[in-house]
């Protein structure tokens, strides 16, 4: 059943830090998590971890294990080999707090800039009528859990902190194009995404949808046809009015 | 403590779960400054683990449904120890909250007339809980987390800063309450917190703080809950003079995972028996029908073949009793692993491969779907689940005014959510809590508006500052002694091995010696490493208030000599109708924890004509049917 897993994990803070080894139980069926809290019980107190739910739906537990950016409690020790050293580290595109934990307030702060949804003037809480076929795309951008591994993966940021300033990353724009999909929705962020949001940066290489632990296709179903609705507004002012006024059927 | 920082709010929201930000939402509508303390970042706590959905009976799906019908399914599920009118408010508010959340931007699942569709869940006569597949909890959070961004853009317009009146303390603990003047003068003045990445402290000093702290499940070993749940608002309150009532009932949700070990408490939504799932045990047998209480006998089906007619005839047909309240499910699995007919890690099938197509349970169940996928290698559209019962929530809480959600005894303080008490009585239903997330937390919000408005200006008491500061500090003044993580483990095997499901007095009263070491053995914790991120300070800080809480379970659960709802005595195996009245409130006295009885008011006739006289006197004395009118004369 058990055996003794060789780890190597990041210890320090935002100056300074190194790599450090442990020899940690393992047991049947557990997932790096597990194996970090026991490490943490019986041999470093003070390891820094930040994790909530332990359930894959709350987004608090990313790291880089191996160098992939994963959930730390998606992550099963069984793909391991029981003699291979696993390696975990903080997310590289964000600032170090201490070991495993890092500062992620990058995303909160460029969520704000983002117009929230606004309803048609005078329709009432209780008459909002929409289809499932409607809210279905919008539904798929909504089961983002906000683990930022996305963000953290995107080339655009992850080595070069000076692009911070003009993108926000896949979370954030997709987040637009939710909205931008969203039934019931009024406020035109298309010009938000281009200019602010640094959309025009994404050059779809898709990295950041092949790390989303919720299997969101936040290239195809988001980026994509968000950079298409931006395109539309830049190349085709008829096309992008016309869109603006043309009614929905109920099987739209 | 020079190098502290020291703020000033109107109101301070200790929590940012979905009471928490629904009461910071209430505050700052009513013009109030307002700060959210969160233990975890913006979005993550708790509340995102709610699967099933929100109780509301805004009657989209079956037209026969509405307030009354909900109230009623809420007093039989709580087993009529419900205070009445918080049920009453909560199932009158709920459609309205629920509404609400759409017109901020949620999502939910749709009816074909292009209505929010409402879903079927144990203990509620009719579909009513609004869901978005099985991550409601999610939906909900996320909706809040956006509002309050959406106000916070306004306040950036209107003030030049995003932060002007409404602003998130992410991870940032409380750790103290504090209250000003003596006896009915005594009112709450502020609170301390501590920023986990730098350690830090931090102090509010607040007219009115709103505990939204969620529950307790990190007392238990198995459990559904996060590392937060440790009781902090529980505790709080009871240190700052108020009470907790009813801490014996806590609910062990039926169907968690155990198997692989590691997960063992992870939560299967309530969804999979709602959607046509059933329970057999090692002998292949539905043996729900043989577990239905003489309570509900006439409200559940008795033969599979009328069970499985109801799914899709629900008007002609009795609901399958695998839909019973949570308590009831979560005895009867116990029942069937402790007689040997269990599953082979220890807890029953439950079955919904062979029930629906593949492509169904994806589409209505799709992070069920991906949790046995990811984490037990188990295909749920190929093979049965293995389940047994996981401490998911506690019905106990802080004893508040019923309106107004103001702590009794605590001036300035009021409570909302599973913190608070009084509303789900000995059991809760599936759907309930999100409902009573957005019901009592706007009314606590507004409530604490009502009060800032009113009350005279408050001052923090430094040196009582600087004195919690330093009991904060001590673990780092021990080079040797306790180990934090050590005491939570024994803590929590305790409490699940003498203080679970099935409890007996003498078990009861070896836990409360445990709980007494514990305390001692606590006072001397020593914490390894520095004040930056350090779990194992952090740990040190909350396991007091976890200890507290914990002896009032255990205190609470030994005095109460009958067996109800969440609270199951081997020694007195009846529900009592002399015990019904009788209500347990948990204070801090001296050291310890005292239980006092508290009656409880009793239903008035109005609403007592939601239920037949037959039903009633299956809860109720003679002489109380008689006041009702229902009596046999």
């Amino acid at each position: 059943m058990g055996y003794m897993g060789k780890f190597r994990l990041w210890r320090g803070d935002h100056g300074t830090g190194s790599l450090v080894d442990y020899d940690v139980e393992v047991n049947d069926g557990e997932v790096v998590l597990d194996v970090l809290h026991r490490l943490q019980a019986t041999q470093a107190n003070d390891l820094a971890i930040r994790w909530n739910c332990k359930a894959g739906k709350c987004g608090s537990c990313s790291a880089e294990v191996n160098g992939r950016p994963r959930l730390m409690c998606l992550t099963r020790m069984n793909t391991f080999e029981e003699t291979e050293v696993v390696t975990v580290t903080p997310l590289r595109a964000f600032p170090v707090i201490r070991d495993l934990v890092t500062d992620v307030s990058f995303n909160y702060e460029k969520a704000r800039e983002v117009p929230a949804f606004q309803p048609p003037k005078g329709l009432q809480p209780g008459e909002y009528r929409m289809q499932q076929i409607d809210v279905e795309r919008s539904q798929e951008f909504r089961k983002c859990i906000e683990c930022f591994l996305c963000t953290n993966t995107c080339h655009v940021v992850r080595n070069h902190e000076e692009n911070k300033k003009a993108f926000a990353g896949p979370r954030v724009l997709m987040r637009v194009a939710e909205l931008d999909m969203h039934p019931l929705d009024t406020v035109d962020r298309k010009k938000l995404a281009k200019e602010e949001l640094g959309l025009g940066y994404c050059n779809i290489t898709k990295c950041c949808t092949e790390v989303c632990p919720e299997h969101i296709h936040i290239t195809d179903n988001a980026l994509i046809p968000l950079k298409e609705r931006v395109a539309d507004l830049k190349y085709d002012p008829i096309r992008w009015l016309g869109s603006k006024i043309r009614v929905r059927s109920d099987n739209d | 403590m020079s190098d502290m920082e020291r703020y000033s709010f109107d109101v301070v929201v200790v929590g940012a779960g979905g009471a928490g930000l629904r009461a910071a939402i209430a505050a700052r509508e009513a013009g109030k400054s307002v700060a959210i303390l969160s233990k975890s970042l913006f979005g993550k706590a708790h509340t995102v683990m709610a699967e099933g959905g929100i109780a509301a009976s805004m009657a989209n799906v079956n037209p026969n449904d509405g307030w009354k019908v909900h109230f009623g399914d809420t007093m039989r599920g709580g087993k009529f120890l419900n205070h009445y009118r918080m049920a009453e408010l909560h199932a009158k508010e709920a459609p309205d909250r629920v509404w609400e959340l759409e017109s901020w931007g949620a999502l939910f699942d749709r009816t074909k007339e292009g209505k929010i569709s409402q879903r079927n869940f144990g203990g509620h006569e009719y579909p009513r809980l609004a869901h978005v597949g099985d991550r409601t909890g999610l939906e909900m959070i996320r909706t809040l987390q956006q509002r309050i961004v959406a106000l916070q853009q306004e306040d950036k317009k209107l003030h030049g800063d995003y932060e002007a009146r409404v602003r998130v303390f992410a991870e940032c603990s409380a750790t103290d309450l504090f209250t000003t003047g003596e006896g009915e003068d005594r009112r709450v003045s502020g609170v301390l917190a501590y920023w986990r990445p730098s350690g830090n402290f931090v102090q509010f000093q607040a007219k009115a703080v709103v505990l939204a702290t969620g529950g307790i499940g990190k007392s238990f070993k198995v459990t559904s809950n996060s590392w937060e749940y440790t009781g902090d608002g529980h505790a709080m309150a009871m240190m700052a003079g108020g009470a907790c009532i009813n801490m014996e009932f806590v609910q062990f949700h039926p169907t968690g995972m155990v198997a692989p070990p590691s997960v063992r408490g992870l939560l299967v939504t309530e969804s999979v028996r709602g959607d046509g799932g059933v329970l057999t045990n090692s002998e292949g047998r539905r043996f729900m029908f043989d577990y239905i209480p003489e309570v509900f006998k006439d409200k559940y089906a008795t033969t599979e073949e009328e069970a499985d007619r109801w799914y899709t005839d629900p008007d002609n047909n009795k609901r399958p009793p695998e839909l019973l309240p949570r308590d009831e499910v979560a005895r009867a699995i116990n029942t069937e692993v402790k007689a040997g007919r269990g599953s082979p890690h220890g807890g029953v099938f439950l079955d919904v491969s062979k029930r629906l197509p593949a492509d169904v349970i994806k589409a209505k169940l799709p992070s069920m779907w991906h949790q046995f996928k990811e984490l037990a290698d188990v295909d749920i559209t190929q093979e049965p689940m293995e389940v047994g019962p996981t401490c998911h929530y506690v019905m106990g809480g802080v004893e508040v005014d019923p309106d107004s959600q103001a702590v009794v005894g605590a001036r300035g303080l009021f409570a909302a959510g599973e913190v608070g008490g009084g509303l789900h009585g000995s059991n809760r239903l599936g759907g309930n809590s999100l409902s009573d997330l957005l019901v009592f937390g706007k009314r606590a919000g507004d409530s604490a508006a009502d009060y800032v408005s009113t009350a005279s200006d408050v001052s923090l008491d430094e040196a009582e500052v600087n004195a919690a500061i330093v009991t904060a500090l001590e673990p780092f003044t021990r080079t040797t002694g306790e180990n934090p993580y050590e005491i939570q483990a024994e803590l929590q095997q305790t409490m699940n091995d003498l203080v679970g499901i099935i409890r007996t007095q003498h078990e009861i009263e070896q836990a409360l010696k445990v709980i007494d070491d514990l305390k001692l053995r606590t006072k001397e914790i020593a914490v390894v490493g520095g004040r930056e991120y350090n779990p194992g300070w952090h740990l040190s800080l909350d396991l007091p208030k976890q200890l507290l809480v914990s002896e009032a379970m255990a205190r609470s659960a030994l005095t109460r000599q009958e067996s109800r709802g969440g609270h199951t005595r081997e020694d007195y195996p009846q529900m009592s109708p002399q015990w019904r009245q009788v209500i347990l409130a948990s204070r801090i006295v001296g050291d310890v924890i005292e239980v006092q009885q508290q009656s409880l008011p009793l239903v008035p006739a109005e609403l007592a004509e939601v239920f037949d006289a037959k039903e009633l006197s299956k809860y109720m004395t003679e002489e109380e049917l008689q006041l009702l009118g229902k009596g046999q004369a």
